[in-house]
């Protein structure tokens, strides 16, 4: 570690659980955060590609439509599964995650008026869906710029995880866009975008594999088409992130702690991968008959590749924080042991109660 | 004190917390707590009467709710975490520290919240009759309840930052959520929260009722009887919280100066209450007895009067916790009150790991005809002023924005030179004139230091940015051992190894 390391101190109060305790909370409930973000984003992104075919061909405004209209309480539920993690967060990363927080300060903040200014857009973007219909251009501008600001806020979130992680650069940041510009942060923002078309393709196909036929055929297309656009969505991005997410990994910064775990859960997790694209292509090359037979295995695979991502994400961050972490703590517990001492030494000399100046 | 300093110089960083939170309140008051009892009241009294008007009212004045509370309420509410946790790590940090188990249970409390509502208004049409209306009509009541479960659980987070009660002897969770402010507080706020709503309905009625429909009348007048139910329990809830405030004020104040300045505060808090409580019963009365009358405008004044009330209620709840940001625990500046002793001894830099660097236009204003040499001096001491105001004056202070130390100065020694003595002077005795200012957490040296700065910025009216602008420099043990003694002021930034990074800056 460089000498303009810095070494602050932590906040000297106990922990409030055991550490395992919320080490859980952090990664199954962030886990859960993200899928729904996903879907959000995501589900925003495809709306408006649906709603620019469907310009040509009307059917695939309807379908636009339908993903819109999933939106609302992705979002909500996206939003408070947020909450629960960053608990966590201050917690365990209490000194890290505080200090990313601060150096990108003006641009973490935007994230709630621009989260504010998403979220309307998507109600306008569904609720005024038919009233705007006369002015398509207008209503296709909201969906545009409802995607763009779903864009953009994730990456102020990943600037700041990815700062936390690395306290020899704090000293050298300089606001948001300096934080953006270290290594990394960009082939995990690719990874992480390429995970909501996936995410929202198996959402399509869970919405449209049991719903009733007269519903689907009001729509224009046949059950099999739709299971089937689904899993496309859910396969080609997937197969994309067999070169994004080796590049993101390759990419991480050194760490000095040893990293076995985190290849392991990596590389689990890529051939956990390998068989959810064989599955999901099976079942794209099936007969019409039988599609989405495979779904449940399909959402178990993600499910395994996700919570192996999560663990894989967490064991990187421990081993990145940990050298630098033992001396916080050292450094804390000396300087609650001065203050003890400061303390008593002036009640000792005048009984002075302890904010009274000496 | 020891994290990078987010500050805001303009706005000032309590102002930015300031305008999250009243959103907030005003959302999460009005358009949850208050307003899903009413709903569901008016959607059950439909039902019972078989009415459907009432009905489509209570479905349009819900989604109303439902969007707003899941865009601004929803946000606001994460939106006051991520401002304090810029604006005051160290206290957020401890109260999630003793609070976790609170909040964890209030977070889940607020995912059924959201999950209620998401189900209520997405659910309305399609359970519309029957089993499934009754089942839907339990679902407003469950997600009524909810909202409020979620206000109780805050509030006593609230009242423990003003009052900490038993916590200080015994750390516990349940010593410091027991805290004798809370019910007092929760008395006051939930027929706040619901007056809030009536008025609020009121208001969005005509907007969905035509005039010439006698129903405008009936629905005015049932939510009138609402809002009159709650008004006077708002006035008694105040005076409840009023009668115990006093007794956790003395405990931060001298006690002659406490119910001095709190003496005025009340009168001021029951005057205003009073007014309002008195508007509410007019309009009230009017939309009661001649509902056709009431003009839509005139609904605005109990409206306003209420948020004029809940305003004046936040800030006399924020000025009665100070000096403190947690009672007797921590200084609204971030410091514990047990590390007082060591850093009025060895001085707040000495334990500081980043210091703020001053940029180029901070800099400008400097007294003509200073030798280069001087001037590093002059600047290396402004510098180190100012990593000492940051550290002890910048959580509540701007340098030239709102409550800014320069107006406070221009105030008391208007514009003849601020000497460092005369400011230091000040500074170290402020506390017993002026009891919700902190003492001076730093030692001697850093007050002069500070004095050194403050002279400065009477000069110079560069705004001073916060880390989020112009970064920090990490402060190496050699520029920290300097900072201490007081040895020649060698820069700060002249102690670092010079990288591309420092070089660039």
């Amino acid at each position: 570690m460089s000498p303009t390391t810095p070494v602050p101190h932590d906040i000297p109060l106990p922990m409030p659980a055991p550490e395992p305790l919320l080490v859980a909370v952090l990664i199954v409930f962030f886990l859960m955060h993200i899928v729904f973000v996903n879907l959000m984003v995501g589900g925003a992104l495809m709306s408006l590609y649906y709603e620019l075919r469907g310009l040509k061909e009307k059917r695939y405004d309807r379908l636009a439509y339908e993903i819109a209209a999933t939106i609302t309480a992705n979002k909500s539920i996206a939003v408070v599964l947020g909450v629960g993690p960053l608990l966590a967060i201050n917690t365990l990363y209490t000194v890290y995650f505080y200090t990313a927080n601060a150096l990108t300060g003006a641009f973490w903040i935007a994230i709630v008026p621009l989260v504010i200014v998403a979220f309307v857009l998507t109600y306008v973007h569904k609720y005024l869906w038919h009233q705007m219909e006369r002015v398509r251009w207008l209503h296709i501008a909201v969906a545009a710029a409802a995607c763009l600001l779903f864009l953009f806020i994730p990456l102020i979130f990943l600037t700041n995880v990815n700062l936390m992680l690395f306290p020899d650069k704090w000293g050298s940041v300089q606001g948001f866009f300096s934080a953006l510009a270290l290594p990394n942060v960009l082939p995990r923002y690719a990874h992480f975008i390429l995970a909501c078309p996936a995410m929202t393709g198996l959402l399509l196909v869970w919405l449209f594999r049991r719903r009733p036929e007269a519903e689907i055929a009001e729509m224009g297309f046949s059950r099999a088409e739709l299971v089937r656009l689904g899993y496309r969505w859910a396969f080609w991005p997937t197969m994309a992130q067999f070169i994004v997410g080796p590049i993101a990994f390759f990419t991480l910064p050194h760490v000095a702690s040893p990293i076995g775990g985190v290849i392991a859960a990596f590389g689990l997790s890529f051939l956990l991968a390998f068989a959810l694209c064989v599955v999901m292509i099976r079942e794209i090359r099936g007969p019409d008959g039988s599609i989405g037979r495979r779904f449940g295995t399909t959402c178990a695979l993600m499910l395994a590749v996700v919570a192996l991502m999560g663990v894989g994400r967490h064991l990187y961050r421990e081993a990145a924080v940990a050298p630098h972490r033992a001396q916080v703590e050292a450094k804390t517990k000396d300087y609650i042991r001065r203050a003890d001492e400061a303390r008593r030494a002036a009640q000792a000399r005048d009984g002075a109660p302890a904010s009274v100046r000496p | 004190m020891d994290f990078p300093v987010f500050h805001l110089d303009i706005l000032g960083n309590r102002g930015l917390i300031a305008v999250i939170a009243t959103l907030h309140v005003l959302v999460n008051h009005g358009l949850a707590v208050g307003m899903m009892p009413l709903v569901a009241a008016m959607e059950w009294y439909g039902h019972r009467r078989g009415d459907a008007r009432w009905d489509r009212l209570a479905y349009r004045i819900l989604f109303v709710c439902f969007l707003i509370t899941t865009t601004v309420g929803a946000l606001t509410g994460v939106g006051i975490w991520l401002s304090v946790s810029l604006v005051n790590p160290y206290s957020i940090g401890s109260l999630i520290r003793v609070f976790f188990w609170a909040w964890f249970v209030e977070w889940l409390v607020f995912i059924t919240e959201v999950l209620l509502i998401l189900a209520y208004t997405l659910t309305w049409k399609r359970w519309s009759t029957g089993a499934a209306k009754v089942r839907h009509i339990r679902l407003g009541f469950a997600l009524a309840f909810f909202s409020w479960v979620t206000m109780a659980i805050i509030v006593s987070i609230l009242g423990f930052m003003m009052d900490p009660g038993n916590w200080l002897s015994q750390q516990t969770l349940w010593s410091g959520f027991a805290n004798p402010i809370y019910l007092p507080q929760l008395a006051f706020r939930t027929p706040l929260a619901a007056a809030m709503a009536g008025v609020i309905a009121m208001f969005l009625v005509p907007f969905f009722v035509k005039r010439e429909d006698p129903f405008r009348a009936t629905a005015l007048r049932a939510i009138a009887v609402w809002t009159l139910v709650a008004a006077p329990l708002v006035l008694a809830g105040g005076l409840w919280y009023f009668s115990v405030v006093p007794e956790a004020m003395r405990e931060n104040f001298g006690v002659a100066l406490a119910s001095l300045a709190f003496a005025e505060w009340q009168q001021r808090f029951l005057e205003i209450a009073a007014l309002t409580v008195i508007a509410i019963l007019v309009v009230v009365q009017v939309a009661i007895a001649r509902p056709n009358l009431l003009p839509r405008v005139a609904l605005l004044v109990p409206f306003v009067a209420i948020l004029w009330m809940t305003g004046h209620f936040e800030r006399v709840r924020e000025f009665v916790r100070k000096p403190y940001v947690i009672g007797s625990y921590m200084y609204a500046n971030g410091f514990r009150v047990e590390d007082y002793p060591l850093l009025q001894r060895d001085g707040v830099l000495a334990y500081a790991t980043y210091s703020n660097p001053l940029t180029p236009a901070e800099q400008a204003g400097l007294p003509q005809g200073l030798s280069e040499a001087e001037r590093t001096a002059r600047l290396a001491e402004i510098q180190l002023g100012k990593d000492v105001f940051m550290t002890t004056c910048s959580r509540c202070h701007t340098g030239h924005g709102v409550n800014a130390v320069t107006a406070h100065l221009k105030r008391m020694f208007g514009d003849r030179p601020w000497e460092p003595e005369l400011t230091a002077g000040y500074i170290e005795s402020m506390h017993d004139a002026q009891p919700y200012m902190p003492p001076f957490p730093g030692n001697r040296r850093e007050l002069k230091l500070l004095g050194a700065y403050l002279h400065h910025l009477q000069t110079n009216d560069a705004p001073v940015p916060g880390a989020q602008q112009a970064g920090v420099v990490v402060v190496t043990p050699e520029a920290r051992a300097a900072a201490a003694t007081g040895r020649p002021p060698a820069t700060r930034a002249a102690a670092m190894p010079r990288t591309s990074e420092t070089a660039a800056r």
